[in-house]
């Protein structure tokens, strides 16, 4: 394995890592799932071009800078998330879940006929600007920002949501609004993720960001844990390598993949680091709660004691 | 006019085997509350089951559909017993048996990659290509076999659920399924007679989909739109669904006939999108109060 075919898996893993950590404060934190994130993926990755491909080319861009590209894109793609959520956030469980699947199958199916962005034929040309460094910086700096709302006011707010949205509610959260800023911000960081994505990729079509991709990125979510900032950048990295690494079984991976997704759902639903967090802090948590754990458990053994004691004496001398 | 009359009967025969497929969503969404997205790989397996003891076995028609609709009947409740029985025993929420779906449809579908092939196959001829005339309206009789089986099937679903004990106790349980356990009903044994009860339609409407166009594995994705009438007709009901599949029928054709075949699809989705805005219920869907 040469260093240029393991650094095109670092940077598939760093941008789907993007769309992940997005998703996991929309899923992992507020407890909303999508079907539908590919596209908005798709969405920052058509705006994203068309800014930076050059104007000479079929289809034609504006040949603009890549920053003004992820910015465009990333915003294209929030504006986009508001319309969507005013909409459908009012819609409950599955039906919010069925909603943005049609939306983002919609999106797809809407590129495929837009002829100026090359239809179904795809758009070729899109300058390669995505490079392991920049990705990594967007990267920590996803992780940083997403931290800080997760442990911000409006962070909690989501996590009560997810929790019990009528107690929440009756606390006073404005529970449309906490959702719509999950939705929102998670649709800013899948539409960047698309710009990196086009970047990276020089060619785009509609049919890369169809519901597989989405499933993909739930299923990685879900994999590194519900309420996890560390098990979905795990997750993003063991997933995204995981087919790579089961090449040699070829067209066999994909079956043990959905094994796998059947078995993890069954054997350990809360993922790798379900609620927990791969930090100091997280680590002297987690460590707090098994002591209390423990402690629980011997305390309750040594009450229960006397009285097993008791009962075998009984049988004895009955 | 006789154009509209040729497009509206095309619509139907393509509603009724949407109708066969919705119906299997709307079984399990009404005992199970989830959206059972495994099923469009139990058609596409029946698909492949009819061909095979077609080609393979040499079977006649009939025995060759039986033989299809037993096998997705038993990879129905297989699946229920490996991916979902597990989850409802630990009580999970809905999003795990989505998700369990998910893997399991992404399983099979590739699975049938790996071994059979992910080449198109065509069912051999098993009626006459020459249409039946009525006046100067042609009606296939693929399309004619395909309507009036389904019409069968969907008939003694409705009787079933509406006269025997077992369908009163399904429907029992799609109300509330603890109080069923409650009153002595077992419910595990309901949860597996209705995953055999989709299985089963599926069977059927797969080998009549693989008749009237291909058969290849990702079929699975096709009978989304199926899924769509089930939500347009209201998740969880049986004529709801029959209904929504029927107009999605007719209007797919439509759209395709007088508008553009590219927008088909589209239209699906905007349907979706459009009744799940105004209309979250569907058409005779049963009202969801989320109780806290």
């Amino acid at each position: 394995m040469d260093w240029s075919y393991i650094q095109g898996i670092l940077m598939l893993a760093g941008i789907n890592l993007i769309a992940v950590l997005g998703l996991s404060l929309l899923t992992g934190f507020t407890g909303l799932f999508s079907f539908g994130h590919a596209g908005f993926m798709a969405i920052g990755a058509y705006i994203g071009a068309l800014m930076t491909a050059s104007p000479n080319s079929t289809p034609a861009g504006l040949g603009l800078p890549f920053f003004v590209g992820i910015i465009a894109g990333g915003a294209a793609a929030g504006i986009v998330g508001y319309l969507i959520g005013r909409i459908t956030l009012n819609l409950k469980g599955d039906y919010f879940c069925i909603a943005t699947l049609g939306f983002g199958e919609a999106i797809r199916l809407i590129l495929n006929n837009v002829q100026t962005f090359g239809g179904s034929r795809g758009w070729p040309g899109i300058p390669y600007k995505s490079t392991l460094p920049t990705i990594i910086i967007v990267d920590v700096l996803a992780v940083i920002f997403l931290a800080n709302i997760v442990h911000s006011r409006h962070g909690r707010n989501m996590v009560a949501v997810r929790e019990e949205e009528l107690a929440a509610q009756v606390t006073g959260i404005n529970v449309f609004k906490s959702k719509m800023t999950a939705l929102v911000i998670s649709a800013v960081y899948a539409g960047i993720a698309g710009v990196f994505f086009a970047h990276y990729m020089t060619f785009i079509q509609p049919k890369m960001f169809s519901m597989n991709k989405s499933t993909e990125l739930t299923i990685i979510v879900i994999f590194g844990g519900l309420g996890s900032i560390s098990g979905s950048v795990l997750g993003a990295l063991v997933l995204t390598a995981l087919p790579e690494l089961l090449r040699t079984f070829d067209i066999w991976r994909l079956v043990f993949y959905g094994a796998a997704v059947i078995l993890i759902m069954i054997s350990r639903p809360r993922g790798l680091m379900g609620g927990m967090e791969l930090t100091p802090a997280g680590i002297r948590k987690v460590k707090a709660e098994r002591k209390a754990r423990q402690a629980a458990k011997a305390s309750l053994m040594a009450l229960n004691e006397p009285e097993e004691g008791a009962g075998l004496g009984e049988g004895k001398g009955a | 006019m006789i154009q509209f009359l040729q497009q509206l009967i095309n619509g139907l025969s393509i509603g009724s085997i949407y109708a066969l497929m919705a119906v299997g969503y709307s079984l399990v969404y009404s005992i199970m509350n989830f959206s059972n997205f495994a099923h469009g790989s139990v058609i596409m397996l029946g698909a492949y089951f009819g061909f095979f003891a077609l080609t393979g076995l040499n079977l006649p028609f009939f025995a060759a559909f039986m033989v299809a609709c037993i096998g997705t009947t038993i990879l129905a409740i297989v699946i229920e017993r490996v991916a979902y029985k597990p989850l409802r025993e630990r009580q999970a929420p809905f999003l795990y048996f989505i998700i369990s779906a998910m893997g399991a449809s992404i399983l099979l579908e590739n699975l049938v990659i790996a071994t059979i092939g992910p080449t198109f196959r065509t069912y051999p001829p098993i009626f006459e290509r020459t249409p039946l005339y009525i006046g100067s309206l042609a009606i296939g009789r693929l399309d004619l076999m395909m309507f009036i089986i389904s019409a069968i099937c969907l008939a003694g679903l409705l009787l079933f659920i509406n006269k025997t004990k077992m369908g009163k106790a399904i429907q029992a349980a799609s109300y509330n399924i603890k109080a069923c356990a409650l009153m002595g009903i077992n419910t595990d044994r309901i949860i597996l007679i209705v995953f055999g009860l989709g299985g089963f339609l599926a069977g059927v409407a797969g080998v009549f989909f693989g008749m009237k166009y291909t058969v290849y594995p990702q079929i699975g994705n096709i009978t989304t739109k199926s899924f769509i009438a089930a939500v347009f007709g209201g998740l969880g009901s049986l004529p709801g669904a029959v209904i929504g599949s029927i107009i999605l029928g007719v209007l797919e054709t439509l759209v395709a006939g007088y508008i553009s075949s590219q927008y088909r699809d589209l239209i699906a989705f905007v349907i979706l999108i459009g009744v799940l805005i105004f209309r979250p219920t569907g058409i005779m869907g049963k009202s969801t109060v989320d109780k806290a």
